[in-house]
């Protein structure tokens, strides 16, 4: 027998933080996608203290030196640099920057128009909700590259015009999960509970049902981020993005794309940074889901 | 089940009606089309007449209508920069697209329901991990990126597929897989989670019960309900993949509808932007209608109300 | 009575995280052609895994391991898969708790009836129609030609227990398993479900195990009781015994859980259980019941045995004796 008198820790057991402390570092996806993410962040932060050159500086004399690994390459530009002579590991870490910017703000955008959507349906039902169902329906049927290249092509592109395009566009995920999470707490008692209490509407969409669906709004969030990063990329890559010299990596692929043939490394580093920072943000979003609800957890 | 096409139908059409205003509206986001359309080094005269030409100087509404009247009737104009006649642009560019888009849809289904279903029999076991992990990986792989790494591997380093064209099937062996493995992770996903949940069902245990040989009690009992679902994704991907053809064909310098949207962007062929804008919609709208009617179909909950 | 099936020291465990899951515990019992046994038992004793373990559908990670299950003159230990299945759905059939979800949703009744019959018998699509109707028409089910071609979804829960007992009656089975065949049912229809039960068992002259937490059941339907707790058979006999002379302090317990018209009076409490059901991850020695036992003892803490007190009736208590005579006592 244990004759010690137990610690109050060992009577209470673990607090709710620090279980989900530990399911968070336990779990593999989030420690993984989580480091990838911090460092990119890290890069982004600190690009002016971290990268060896200015990114927007042309060499002309040393145009396309390969980086460090390939037989020409030098210490003085590891990653080489690219057909105008820019340091590439300084595009590279500037790049970061444009990418986390617009994965941030379009998601955030997006958000708060689907989210309020998604509620407001969820909540008020009836017609609110025959109204935004249509209007995710048709949101739907608009394919967003098209769109977006399309709208981009007219009103010219820049780095906040493509944040405001996919902003406007990205919200229907949102909107479709944010409304069935409403909806299915909205039929739970204690809704009725704070509706007989004389709670006013937004009390109860602020205190009770908000709270209630941030951890599928954080997962949602986190899968638009990647989605805006990636069509950035894309609109960028297509010519119809963030425009030149910007250090873009959707751009930077498309500058490297003539090189292709000799200099294959020209894509492959810009494509792999951001293979890497959509693996994270996936590995995040993943983890964040297993974390919090606990019937997925197999 | 008639009620439900009907209602079905009605919905189909309202959204397409909405989907073409705002396509309509697109064009306006420039402030004027005439002179967009007319060019940095047009005169006044040039735009005038312009706007003659394309009905500009009529109210807004009266030009949606006349453009969707024309629309319904595969009427969309000439194309500023062919001087063609759009449908026959699209016409002859849609077989590329199309052929494409099924090769694709069919290379990431033989993938994924095959591994789904692998990885649902032995859950957590090497095939489960390793068709997870090609998930995760799949998922953030940018599209543009692989297509042009495969060209780099495939075409320049082991030079046995062509670059780019679209004249022989060898043409598009690298398109294809690029387009289809971007739908694979979700079908993979899809079939796994939805068999899982079949196979730990009462109605498959009354199966074996009955001692059913476990292939029949797999496809004809469990993979027959788990598939519906993936039956919608796979209408709803088609979609995507017509869009994401817009990206690989530019990549390919396939000759497709794609191409075409890309080529009218970036010289401003408004006509014909609008047109393959308007019919990708339009084709999606009646790809998630037909899934929806095969879905009742297949539920016979639906079908035998 | 010729023995159907005879099942020597059955065990069924699940490897769990916190240890190994001893769900059924050696257990061992005989049902005879045309009688009834039922296993009863509070949920989580083990009886759905005894079930599950007798046709070989257990899930995947429970193991099952036992010395003889001989069905019919066969060790079941032996046949292999191919052998099961060749038996399951044929002679031996069974019926499940949830008719709602038992059937599958995307086949007509017709289809899932005759499957069996088909594979089975080898019999034409014919035949196998004829008697799906004919069994149809016997789980009185009304219109049953028409029936074949409707869809679960269209029938009620009452009618698709039936269906669930025609369909186990496809291939004329020996032995018939019901497992909590009523509980999800409304009591009306569970009383007529529970007579049928009865009544085809006399026709078809099977061997019936029928699965319940419901001493009310039992009473109806059973020949012989075997009534579970924590994994273990710890009395079983003649439901007339058992009912009359409840030895193991579990079953009295348990009957003294249920009101009896006549003889507990009016604003009376009924009997409870005091305490819980012992956690049953890992290996245990002595008497399972004895953390809740009024009788307890020291002894009860050793190794326990099952014997008989009675022709026809056995109990796992070591101090049975004494229990019977302190409950004769009180009844006197």
């Amino acid at each position: 027998m244990n004759t010690t008198a137990p610690t109050t820790e060992q009577i209470l057991g673990p607090t709710p933080g620090q279980i989900l402390r530990r399911k968070i570092f336990g779990h593999r996806g989030i420690v993984i996608g989580g480091g990838i993410f911090l460092i990119i962040v890290l890069m982004a932060v600190l690009a002016p203290l971290i990268a060896p050159y200015d990114p927007y500086h042309q060499d002309l004399v040393a145009r396309l030196v390969p980086p460090i690994w390939q037989d020409k390459g030098t210490w003085t530009h590891v990653l080489g640099t690219d057909q105008v002579g820019r340091d590439y590991l300084s595009r590279l870490i500037y790049g970061a920057r444009i990418s986390l910017m617009i994965g941030v703000m379009a998601a955030l955008i997006s958000g708060i128009i689907g989210t309020s959507m998604g509620v407001a349906a969820g909540y008020f039902g009836g017609k609110v909700d025959m109204v935004v169902t249509f209007l995710i329906t048709c949101r739907l049927s608009l394919p967003v590259i098209l769109v977006s290249l399309a709208v981009v092509a007219i009103v010219g592109g820049s780095l906040e015009m493509v944040i405001l395009v996919l902003g406007l566009l990205l919200w229907d995920r949102y909107a479709v999960v944010m409304r069935a999470s409403t909806q299915q707490i909205r039929s739970l008692d204690y809704i009725a509970a704070a509706q007989a209490a004389g709670c006013s509407t937004w009390y109860i969409l602020a205190r009770e049902i908000l709270p209630n669906v941030m951890n599928q709004l954080i997962v949602v969030a986190t899968l638009e981020f990647a989605h805006a990063v990636l069509l950035e990329a894309a609109l960028s890559f297509l010519g119809l993005g963030v425009q030149p010299p910007l250090p873009s990596w959707g751009l930077m692929i498309s500058e490297g794309r003539n090189y292709i043939l000799f200099d294959a490394w020209l894509i492959a580093i810009p494509g792999s940074a951001l293979f890497m920072m959509l693996l994270a943000v996936n590995l995040l979003g993943d983890g964040v889901r297993d974390v919090t609800v606990p019937e997925n957890r197999a | 089940m008639l009620i439900y096409t009907a209602k079905r139908i009605l919905l189909a059409i309202l959204v397409s009606l909405t989907v073409s205003a705002l396509v309509f509206s697109l064009l306006y986001l420039s402030g004027d089309p005439a002179t967009a359309l007319a060019g940095e080094r047009a005169n006044e005269a040039d735009i005038l007449a312009i706007k003659a030409a394309y009905g500009f100087d009529q109210p807004v509404y009266v030009q949606y209508f006349k453009w969707l009247a024309g629309a319904v009737q595969g009427e969309f104009g000439n194309s500023v920069y062919f001087r063609l006649p759009v449908i026959d642009l699209i016409t002859e560019r849609l077989p590329v697209t199309m052929t494409l888009g099924v090769c694709a849809m069919a290379f990431a289904l033989l993938l994924s329901i095959p591994l789904g279903v692998l990885a649902a029999m032995y859950p957590n076991s090497l095939i489960d991990r390793a068709a997870l992990l090609l998930a995760v990986l799949g998922q953030a792989l940018p599209s543009f990126w692989f297509a042009l790494m495969l060209i780099v591997v495939f075409a320049y380093w082991f030079p046995i597929l062509p670059a780019s064209g679209s004249d022989s099937w060898e043409h598009f062996v690298l398109p294809t897989i690029v387009l289809g493995y971007y739908a694979t992770p979700a079908f993979m996903r899809l079939t796994r989670t939805g068999l899982l949940d079949v196979l730990s069902s009462d109605y498959v245990r009354t199966a074996r019960a009955k001692g059913l040989r476990p292939a029949k009690v797999l496809f004809k009992h469990a993979l027959r309900n788990a598939i519906i679902p993936v039956v919608s994704l796979a209408a709803v991907q088609f979609g995507f993949m017509l869009t994401g053809s817009i990206i690989i064909e530019t990549v390919f310098a396939l000759h497709g509808a794609g191409f075409l949207a890309w080529e009218s962007i970036s010289r401003s062929d408004f006509p014909t932007v609008q047109a393959v804008l308007l019919l990708f919609s339009w084709f999606y709208i009646i790809l998630t209608f037909l899934a929806d009617l095969l879905n009742a179909w297949l539920n016979p909950r639906i079908r035998v109300a | 009575m010729t023995t159907t099936l005879s099942v020597e020291n059955l065990r069924v465990s699940i490897p769990l995280s916190a240890g190994v899951l001893h769900a059924v515990r050696g257990i061992s019992f005989e049902v005879a052609k045309g009688e009834t046994l039922c296993l009863v038992g509070e949920s989580g004793c083990g009886k759905s895994l005894t079930s599950l373990a007798l046709m070989n559908l257990l899930p995947s990670r429970a193991k099952r391991d036992a010395d003889r299950i001989e069905f019919d003159g066969t060790d079941l230990l032996g046949v292999g898969e191919r052998g099961m299945a060749r038996m399951r759905g044929n002679s031996m059939a069974m019926i499940f708790q949830e008719p709602m979800t038992s059937l599958n949703p995307a086949y007509t009744i017709g289809n899932q009836l005759e499957e069996g019959i088909r594979l089975h018998k080898g019999v034409s699509a014919r035949e196998a129609r004829e008697r799906a109707v004919y069994l149809l028409e016997k789980v009185g089910i009304t219109a049953a030609a028409s029936r074949l071609t409707q869809y679960p979804h269209q029938l009620s829960g009452g009618l698709r227990q039936r269906v669930m007992i025609a369909m186990a009656l496809m291939c004329g089975p020996d032995l018939l398993i019901c497992d909590e065949p009523t509980t999800a049912l409304d009591v009306t229809i569970q009383a007529q479900i529970l007579h049928l039960i009865k009544d085809l068992q006399r026709e078809f002259d099977m061997a019936v195990i029928l699965i319940t937490h419901d001493l009310g059941v039992v009473a109806r339907v059973a020949d012989r009781v075997a009534v579970m707790y924590a994994g273990e058979i710890i009395e079983s006999g003649d439901v007339a015994e058992i009912f009359s002379r409840p030895t193991h302090p579990y079953t009295q317990g348990l009957l003294n859980c249920i009101p009896v018209p006549g003889k507990t009076r009016h604003g009376e409490r009924l009997g409870t259980i005091p305490g819980i059901v012992p956690s049953m991850i890992g290996e245990m020695a002595g008497c399972a019941f004895a953390n809740r036992c009024s009788y307890a003892q020291d002894i009860c803490q050793q190794h326990v045995e099952t014997h008989t007190v009675a022709p026809n009736h056995a109990v796992r208590c070591v101090r049975a004796e004494q229990v019977r005579t302190v409950a004769a006592g009180s009844l006197a």
